[in-house]
């Protein structure tokens, strides 16, 4: 305790995070949490700072409780879009970069297509850079968020199992939640078709099925992951009816889980084809509690990256 | 004018030669090698501890003369050529307009000797604008003085089609460079497919890809007689068929850049663009192939694959980046650090693979060979020279390497091209 400090670091991903980094996070949320949830949201440890919200993707969650967090904490927050900067009369990323930097921007959060810009990101320009969501690389937040919700409920991610379930080749949130989650200790299983999850996965330390059921005997979480539905085109699945039914979250498969195993999704839904709308909404689902804690989560990331400290300043 | 080289050792594979002697060089034309020579008012250029070389053939480069001069022009990457010890290229067609027809070859050869600070030889399409639906006028071409025909860049995906190119070519003694990855495979990638890009989230462009595109073509050069020159392998399956190829007596050649002897996919850690090239870097199971195939003479030649891009095309997020960069001034010094160095080829047979074979690959008579009434077309090199690399100082336009910032060993320290010295330690002086 007190020796991490993450003060001026960018996030980029978990892979170069280490555990106890991970854990102040966790921490530092938990005390945020309790401002999201009081009267008086306002905590202005950030007063004075300014957030650029770069986000080059669409995004509904992500940048609202991006904006909010920085809010909460009294930082100035401006949010960029593409259809609404220069990138559509040509500039730039480069250059897009240099010009929000150059505003007094303490922090860029920046969500992105292109795999790995974050990290060109933290070449071109000063501020601190936090990666929303990098194409199909990391996406740190929504790792982080899913491993405090796990906390809430599980007190500890040590020795858990956590399936995680879909489209893994093309998920950013499942490349964040392994290098995350096997820092703390969980036992991770990738499940999903043989176009979607490859083998060699397995080399980064977790287990790969094929077999719903197989992966999720003995679960104790589970990630559904979002089926991008634009896939199919590629020939990655032959229809939504033969996911849904070979490879589709319902109570039926969820049997095979422990009676206690959670539901996380890290959204936006297609209900129905890779979730039940009954698990969705059922006492496991920790969906709606995610979104909150995305709130806190990114409140501890934005306090600890911009202001820095071991979070002992605020109130328990 | 004339010019004495004292005292290095001469490496002159065509010949058998490996001995320290001296060569004289007159009204362009080497005059005499061998031992103790003098001449009267002639430069001098010491060249103990140094290997003379028969000028380097680079058979696979783009200078993106017309239409693309912001990366690249015939006087800058000639410059670059220099700079970098080879006296001779041959540019690929990929320019706008593609080089598909003789008059255009025609003019732009004479742009290139009017512009050009050593020679340039040109390859042409195999079909008009790389299409790969109709043949380009390879006969006229030929006649105009093309050393090959290509498509590269593009695969030729039609296999009848390809056949009939093969079939038509062959009639002129040209060889058919093959760009060889299969498109469907590989068109929405960015890097070697394996774990490093399922670790990073890029999508790949597996080895399958160019292994199909290899057997394909091998298969067509069997039944065409075709002399089929496969591009830049870079997967360990491409190099076995080759090698199988030859063994079975097929016209099939091959060739490997300095690049992909040098480079594991575990450099793309950092998605950095300067490391993004197709076919792409592979990892180190196929690199050891490569050099493998190299020690064993089924890869016939070096090439540098020179592909420069304008820096701020480069300058962008990895996956919104061209493919390749400018590898004609560190191409020498990189196969000299890591196939010299580790004792995968000696010096005799890396002048081989960068000037002899290519000079009969591409049918010059008058290169590759250093031997008295030819054209003094010479590289001196050093072999132990240190120095680290800095694309600022590259002459070519593309400033952008994947070596930039690393320690080669080996540089090359006189180019002269039919007499002339054109870069000395260093400095283009034409």
């Amino acid at each position: 305790m007190g020796t991490v400090n993450l003060k001026g670091r960018s996030l980029l991903g978990l892979e170069h995070v280490s555990k106890e980094e991970i854990e102040l996070i966790l921490r530092v949320a938990k005390k945020m949490k309790k401002v999201v949830l009081s009267d008086d949201k306002k905590i202005p440890y950030l007063k004075g700072k300014s957030i650029v919200n770069l986000f080059m993707e669409p995004s509904t969650r992500t940048r609202s409780s991006f904006e909010l967090a920085g809010k909460y904490l009294g930082a100035d927050v401006i949010n960029i879009t593409p259809s609404g900067s220069s990138m559509v009369k040509g500039e730039s990323f480069r250059d897009t970069l240099l010009t929000v930097s150059y505003m007094g921007t303490d922090a860029i959060v920046m969500r992105h297509k292109a795999e790995g810009a974050p990290l060109y990101a933290t070449k071109c320009v000063k501020p601190i850079i936090v990666n929303a969501g990098d194409g199909a690389h990391e996406h740190p937040t929504q790792a982080l968020l899913d491993m405090y919700s796990i906390l809430e409920r599980k007190g500890s991610l040590e020795g858990l199992k956590v399936v995680i379930a879909g489209d893994i080749m093309h998920s950013r949130v499942a490349r964040s939640d392994i290098y995350g989650m096997t820092k703390m200790g969980a036992d991770i299983h990738l499940v999903g078709p043989r176009t979607l999850v490859y083998p060699e996965l397995e080399k980064m330390g977790v287990t790969v099925h094929h077999d719903i059921r197989e992966a999720l005997e003995g679960a104790d979480v589970v990630n559904v992951l979002r089926i991008q539905l634009e896939r199919i085109h590629s020939a990655l699945y032959p229809t939504n009816r033969e996911y849904a039914r070979i490879f589709g979250i319902n109570k039926e498969v969820l049997k095979a889980a422990k009676k206690d195993v959670m539901i996380l999704h890290p959204g936006p839904m297609n209900r129905g084809l890779e979730i039940a709308p009954d698990v969705a909404y059922s006492d496991e689902s920790m969906i709606q509690e995610q979104v909150r804690n995305g709130v806190s989560v990114r409140m501890a990331v934005l306090y600890l990256t911009i202001h820095g400290g071991d979070g002992s300043e605020l109130a328990d | 004018m004339s010019l004495l080289i004292k005292g290095g050792t001469i490496v002159n594979p065509a010949k058998g030669q490996h001995e320290v002697a001296d060569i004289l060089v007159e009204n362009g034309l080497i005059k005499a090698i061998g031992q103790h020579l003098a001449a009267d008012g002639a430069d001098v250029y010491d060249a103990t501890g140094l290997i003379v070389a028969p000028g380097l053939i680079d058979m696979h480069t783009h200078l993106r003369e017309p239409g693309q001069e912001s990366k690249e022009d015939f006087h800058s990457g000639t410059q670059a050529a220099a700079a970098g010890g080879f006296t001779r290229v041959a540019t690929m067609a990929n320019t706008t307009p593609v080089v598909d027809n003789a008059a255009l070859v025609r003019g732009l050869k004479k742009q290139a000797e009017l512009t050009g600070v050593v020679k340039v030889e040109f390859i042409g399409a195999i079909s008009k604008g790389l299409e790969g639906k109709e043949l380009s006028e390879m006969g006229d071409m030929a006649q105009a003085g093309i050393v090959a025909f290509s498509d590269d860049g593009h695969y030729v995906q039609n296999a009848a089609f390809m056949r009939r190119a093969m079939e038509y070519a062959s009639m002129f003694n040209k060889m058919v460079i093959d760009h060889a990855e299969e498109t469907s495979l590989c068109k929405e990638g960015h890097m070697h497919e394996g774990l490093v890009s399922y670790e990073l989230g890029v999508i790949g462009r597996p080895a399958v890809a160019e292994d199909m595109a290899v057997d394909r073509d091998i298969l067509l050069a069997e039944m065409t007689g075709a002399h089929l020159h496969v591009a830049h392998v870079s997967t360990k399956h491409a190099v076995e068929e080759v090698r199988r190829a030859k063994a079975k007596g097929l016209p099939v050649t091959c060739e490997v850049t300095a690049q992909h002897l040098s480079f594991t996919d575990e450099c793309l850690r950092e998605y950095n663009p300067a490391f993004k090239m197709a076919p792409p870097i592979r990892s180190e199971d196929h690199r050891q192939a490569l050099l493998e195939g190299l020690k064993d003479g089924t890869i016939d030649a070096i090439i540098t694959d020179h592909a420069p891009h304008a820096f701020e095309e480069k300058d962008v997020e990895f996956c919104c980046a061209p493919n390749g960069f400018s590898g004609l001034e560190t191409s020498l010094g990189a196969v000299l650090t890591n196939v010299y160095k580790p004792g995968v080829l000696t010096i005799d047979q890396i002048v081989e693979r960068m000037s002899t074979n290519p000079a009969r690959l591409l049918g010059l008579t008058d290169a590759g060979v250093l031997e008295v009434g030819k054209p003094a077309d010479i590289t001196v090199f050093s072999t132990d020279e240190s120095w680290i690399v800095d694309r600022n100082k590259f002459y070519t336009k593309g400033k952008t390497s994947p070596f930039d910032g690393l320690t080669l060993t080996g540089k090359a320290k006189l180019t002269v091209v039919d007499g002339e010295i054109v870069m000395k330690e260093g400095v283009v002086t034409a």
